[in-house]
């Protein structure tokens, strides 16, 4: 049987000899594997974005109960961790610039004094917000704790809720991630990532590899089709895909147990099409690519961007409008939409059909182009 | 029905905007071995890479097997064998893996016995498993050959097949191309090595791009109205410098002790060598002209144009 587009025998044929070649480099092969473990590992365990226990200075002259309240509520918090307790206020300064503390805590001298003639006292707290995201959570949480902890030393635990009980009560869920804990975010992301970088820059340099070796002479000069060859190329990758997307699953589960509220069989569906479209894109690069030292380049091109704009980082909704509709055109974009949304909220189909949507669309629209772009000659 | 195997006639093709192959218009007859000749850089690849459907001719048309070779690509395709200059099939698989795959894009069953006895056939069975990239120049040769003929193709195209193979697998590979002839299949073949060009029914010289001789080894070597005197003697390399420059005197080359003289113009050369070989006591005969002073004519008249 041998159709005009696709013969079966011909496919089996490529996809053998795909594989056999696949296998025989041990050294891409491991990397396959390795490197996603790898980055999971190293990603995983060290991104956080609510950094805690930063190091302070505390510039306090007169360091009587109301200060010491102060500093243990502070510490009590979790993001303080004051190195320098009794620091002058020109140390103090020396030990921000250089780096050493995140914070300065200046207590005037007249702090206690005002505490107790009731006066409305003032601390100083310096944040070092050169990077603004370890600032925020520790200066987020200051007002209230420092009310509260002057409160309660001064007036005792009745006052203390009187207080609280006259103010207006806001009440905040942090729904899906209560406790705030950055690997949520990152572990089901760097599953989008580790697919990405792997399967573009693999089947981008596949194709190339034969160009490079001129093999793809060869391989013209025999009846192939373009799809056929597309297809002996991209199959294969799949697998491999399928084998990361289990490494990583499976990780996510037993080391860092990120909940998974939502349905496996859809996560999967998603996870099917959001590598298709990769796949179909290194394979898109390598018909554009002549050496593999392009093809790499190409890859590196595309992935960065990626990598910023599409909310792996950095907060989407934290972009520009333009940025926002530029990060639209990148497969993670969708893919990590997708898969925070199943797996953390426990999203159904329907509320994922969007970012399905835009995965979908972005195989149909690359697997057209690389048939397009496919030579069947040298030219 | 003896339609030519292949018919181009103005065949061109240009990279950029430079012309690599200008006009070339070409046939070979069915159960031919052709043989396709010009220095580096001539055309010769794009030539052949045109035939087969692997570029896209930018003038001319023509016909492989019968058709057309740039609405009829896939057609060709099954019909023709290509080796290219290169060891194109895949060094990390094996030889007999590497003709799976070629049997099986050619859809031959069943593979398994083909396979089999083309490995048998190349005395290959024993070392079946080892790696392509392993095999020395003779044998990838070999193994090229064989995966591009085991679909019994009606045309073999052959590109410089027996650059860096030592004269004894030379001698093998062309009693090979001889025997597939005597079979009905036709074989273009690319060469720089004379004695491989007087191996073919027919030669084609090509030049810069262009077609400037053709027919049988006799007819090419005749159409070159060269005349070629050979000087002997023991003086022979004074004889080379006197003769440098002289009338009519327009190649010359030393073969051991004897100094071949070629030139078109036969009265001054003659009168040329004479007053040489008088002069330095060597003796002047005439011999016949050898294809490579052709060539070597050819090529020279190629670069003053």
């Amino acid at each position: 049987m041998s159709g005009r587009f696709l013969s079966l025998a011909r496919l089996w044929a490529l996809l053998t000899k795909e594989t056999i070649q696949m296998r025989r480099d041990r050294l891409t092969f491991g990397m396959m594997l390795g490197i996603p473990l790898l980055q999971l590992m190293l990603f995983g365990f060290a991104i956080n974005t609510d950094p805690k226990e930063l190091p302070a200075a505390l510039v306090a002259p007169t360091q009587d109960r109301f200060t010491r309240a102060m500093v243990s509520a502070l510490e009590l918090t979790g993001y303080y961790r004051f190195v320098a307790p009794d620091a002058t206020a020109a140390e103090a300064e020396a030990m921000i610039t250089r780096g050493d503390v995140a914070f300065v805590v200046t207590v005037p001298s007249d702090f206690g004094r005002r505490v107790a003639r009731g006066e409305a006292p003032t601390i100083l707290i310096e944040a070092d917000a050169t990077d603004p995201s370890v600032a925020s959570g520790a200066v987020s949480t200051l007002g209230t704790v420092a009310a509260e902890a002057l409160l309660r030393e001064s007036g005792g635990e009745a006052a203390a809720e009187d207080e609280a009980a006259r103010r207006l009560s806001v009440i905040v869920h942090r729904r899906y991630n209560p406790e705030g804990i950055t690997q949520y975010n990152i572990v089901p992301g760097l599953l989008g990532v580790i697919l990405q970088l792997t399967m573009v820059m693999m089947t981008a340099m596949a194709l190339t590899r034969e160009t490079e070796r001129g093999t793809m002479e060869n391989l013209l000069s025999m009846p192939a089709t373009p799809l056929e060859i597309m297809l002996g190329k991209v199959v294969p990758y799949l697998a491999v895909g399928a084998v990361q997307v289990v490494v990583v699953l499976v990780a996510a589960r037993t080391l860092f147990s990120i909940p998974f509220v939502g349905s496996l069989p859809l996560l999967l569906v998603g996870v099917l099409v959001f590598v298709l479209a990769l796949v179909i894109l290194g394979y898109l690069i390598s018909t554009v690519a002549r050496t593999q030292m392009q093809a790499m380049q190409l890859t590196f091109f595309f992935f960065l961007p990626s990598l910023m704009l599409s909310g792996f980082m950095f907060p989407f909704r934290g972009m520009p409008g333009w940025a926002q509709t530029l990060g639209e055109i990148f497969p993670l974009t969708h893919f990590l939409r997708l898969i925070r949304a199943v797996m953390l909220k426990g999203a159904d189909a329907a509320t994922v059909a969007g970012p399905m949507a835009a995965l979908g669309l972005f195989v149909l629209l690359l697997s057209g182009a690389a048939l397009l772009r496919f030579r069947r000659t040298l030219d | 029905m003896t339609l030519p195997a292949i018919s181009v006639t103005g065949l061109t093709k240009r990279f950029g905007d430079k012309t690599v192959v200008n006009r070339v218009t070409l046939s070979v007859e069915r159960g031919e071995i052709a043989g396709f000749l010009g220095p580096n850089g001539s055309g010769k690849t794009t030539t052949i890479r045109m035939i087969c459907g692997l570029l896209e001719p930018d003038g001319g048309e023509g016909r492989v097997l019968g058709h057309d070779i740039r609405s009829e690509r896939r057609a060709i395709n099954r019909k023709v064998g290509y080796m290219t200059q290169r060891f194109s099939f895949y060094e990390d698989l094996t030889i007999e893996e590497n003709l799976r795959f070629v049997a099986g894009l050619y859809g031959m069953v069943p593979v398994g016995r083909i396979v089999r006895d083309t490995l048998a056939d190349l005395g290959l069975t024993a070392r079946r498993g080892q790696l392509a990239g392993d095999l020395s120049g003779g044998w990838k040769q070999r193994l090229a050959l064989a995966a591009c003929i085991m679909h019994r193709p009606d045309l073999l195209l052959l590109d410089e097949p027996t650059a860096g193979v030592d004269p004894k697998a030379r001698r093998e590979f062309w009693d090979e191309i001889h025997r597939l002839a005597a079979d009905g299949m036709t074989v273009l073949v690319s060469t720089h090595y004379m004695d491989e060009a007087e191996r073919c029914h027919r030669i084609n010289y090509i030049s810069f791009g262009h077609l400037v001789a053709q027919g049988t080894v006799e007819e090419v070597v005749r159409d070159a109205g060269l005349t070629t005197l050979v000087l002997t003697g023991t003086n022979t390399p004074q004889a080379a410098r006197r003769l440098a420059g002289a009338p009519g005197v327009e190649q010359i080359a030393p073969f051991g002790n004897a100094l071949h003289v070629v030139g078109r113009d036969a009265a001054a050369l003659r009168a040329s060598v004479e007053r040489v070989a008088r002069e330095t006591g060597t003796r002047a005969a005439p011999a016949d002209t050898s294809l490579e002073d052709v060539f070597i004519k050819l090529m020279n008249d190629g670069t003053a144009a």
